[in-house]
C-alpha cells in the first residue's frame, strides 16, 4: 500500500470564512442611491427687475402648509396634477388663453415644431411636508417626460431610453423642463 | 455470495462539509460586492425617505457629498428636525464652510460635479429643506439630489 501525505485539516477554513461574512454582513448597508436631480438657480441680485411674464404663460402650482394643493387658484389634488401640467405644456395655437406658443426647428430630424412659452411656477409654504414636495416635483417631472416620451415615439419612433446620446440632447433642447421655483415665502405673517 | 459482501462495519459515511467554505465564500463576495462603508453615524432619522417614481441613478458615488435632515435619534434632543453634516448636528449657517471643505478634499477638476444629495425625512416640514437649499445656492453648489425610494407618489 502506498502512503498516503497527510492532508491539510480545513475544517477551519468554514470558520474562518464565517467570520469575514458576519464582518461584511454587519458593515453593510444596502445604500439607496436614486433619486430627483435637480439644478439650483444661482441666487438672485437684491436689485433684479421682476421679470414680466405674461399671465396666460404661467401655471401657479402652490402647496399650502397642510399640503394642499392649488393650481391656479383652484383647489387640486396630486392625481390630476400631471395631466393638468401635460395640458398646460402641450402647444394650443388657437387657444386664447394657453400659453403662446413659436415655432422653433431642433435638429436630428424632430424638425420645426410648435414650443410652448409657458413656465410651471412652483411655490410651497415653509410648513409643507417633505413627501408632498417631492411628490409634486415628480409629477412635474413625470409630465414632461411624458411628452419627451411622445415626441420621441413621433419622431424616431423610439422610446426615450434607446436614443443615442445625439438625439437625447435635441430631445431635451425641443422638450425644455420648464418648472420654476419661487422664491420661498413665509405664509405665516 | 459471501464473496461481493464488504467487509468492515457498516456506517452512514458522514455528510460532507469539505464544500461548505465554498457556500460561504460565495456570500462573502456578494456581501464584499454590495458593501458600502458607512461613513457616518446617523445622528438623525432620515429614513423613511419619499417615494418618487420619475428618478436616476446616483453616479459616482464619490462626488456626492450627503445632508442629513430629520429628528434626532436621540428623543431627548426632542423632535424639531436637525441637519447633519458629516458626524455633526448643524445649521443652515455651516453649510457654506462644510461645502468648503467637501470641495478642497476632491480634485479641483471636479468641483464643478460635485452633488449634494439631500437625504430627508419624509415628514420633515420645507422651511429648514429651503434654508438649506438657499444657502447651497449662495455658495454656489447647484447639482443636488433629493434621495428618494422607488414607488409611487401616491403612497407618500
Amino acid at each position: 500500500m502506498a502512503r498516503k501525505t497527510p492532508e491539510i485539516n480545513s475544517s477551519s477554513q468554514a470558520d474562518i470564512a464565517f467570520l469575514l461574512l458576519c464582518f461584511f454582513l454587519m458593515t453593510t448597508s444596502m445604500d439607496v442611491d436614486y433619486g430627483i436631480t435637480r439644478r439650483l438657480p444661482p441666487p438672485v441680485e437684491q436689485n433684479d427687475e421682476d421679470v414680466k411674464v405674461k399671465e396666460r404663460n404661467v401655471m401657479n402650482v402652490m402647496v399650502n402648509k397642510s399640503d394642499r394643493l392649488l393650481v391656479n387658484g383652484r383647489p387640486s389634488d396630486i392625481s390630476m396634477l400631471k395631466d393638468l401640467a401635460k395640458e398646460f405644456m402641450t402647444p394650443r395655437p388657437n387657444d386664447e388663453t394657453a400659453p403662446e406658443v413659436e415655432p422653433k426647428t431642433f435638429g436630428e430630424g424632430i424638425g420645426e415644431i410648435l414650443t410652448s412659452k409657458g413656465v410651471i411656477s412652483l411655490q410651497n409654504d415653509r410648513g409643507t411636508s417633505y413627501a408632498m414636495y417631492i411628490s409634486v416635483q415628480n409629477e412635474l417631472a413625470r409630465a414632461f417626460n411624458e411628452m419627451k416620451e411622445e415626441l420621441a415615439q413621433k419622431t424616431w419612433h423610439k422610446s426615450v431610453s434607446q436614443l443615442n446620446e445625439d438625439q437625447t440632447k435635441a430631445l431635451n433642447e425641443a422638450v425644455p423642463v420648464r418648472v420654476s421655483e419661487a422664491e420661498p415665502v413665509d405664509y405665516k405673517k | 455470495m459471501a464473496r461481493f459482501r464488504k467487509e468492515g462495519k457498516k456506517e452512514v459515511p458522514q455528510v460532507s462539509t469539505s464544500s461548505l467554505p465554498d457556500i460561504v465564500y460565495m456570500l462573502i463576495f456578494f456581501f464584499m460586492i454590495t458593501t458600502t462603508m458607512r461613513d457616518v453615524e446617523l445622528k438623525v432619522k432620515a429614513s423613511p425617505l419619499p417615494k418618487a417614481s420619475e428618478i436616476q441613478k446616483l453616479e459616482h458615488k464619490a462626488l456626492v457629498s450627503s445632508i442629513y435632515i430629520g429628528a434626532p435619534r436621540d428623543s431627548k434632543l426632542g423632535t424639531e428636525s436637525r441637519i447633519q453634516l458629516d458626524d455633526a448636528f448643524a445649521t443652515p449657517a455651516d453649510i457654506a464652510d462644510w461645502i468648503q471643505k467637501e470641495r478642497d478634499s476632491r480634485n479641483p477638476a471636479d468641483i464643478p460635479l460635485l452633488t449634494t444629495a439631500l437625504k430627508v425625512h419624509k415628514d420633515t416640514r420645507m422651511g429648514v429643506v429651503t434654508d438649506v437649499k438657499q444657502e447651497l445656492r449662495k455658495v454656489g453648489a447647484f447639482r443636488i439630489n433629493y434621495t428618494t425610494l422607488k414607488g409611487s407618489v401616491l403612497e407618500n
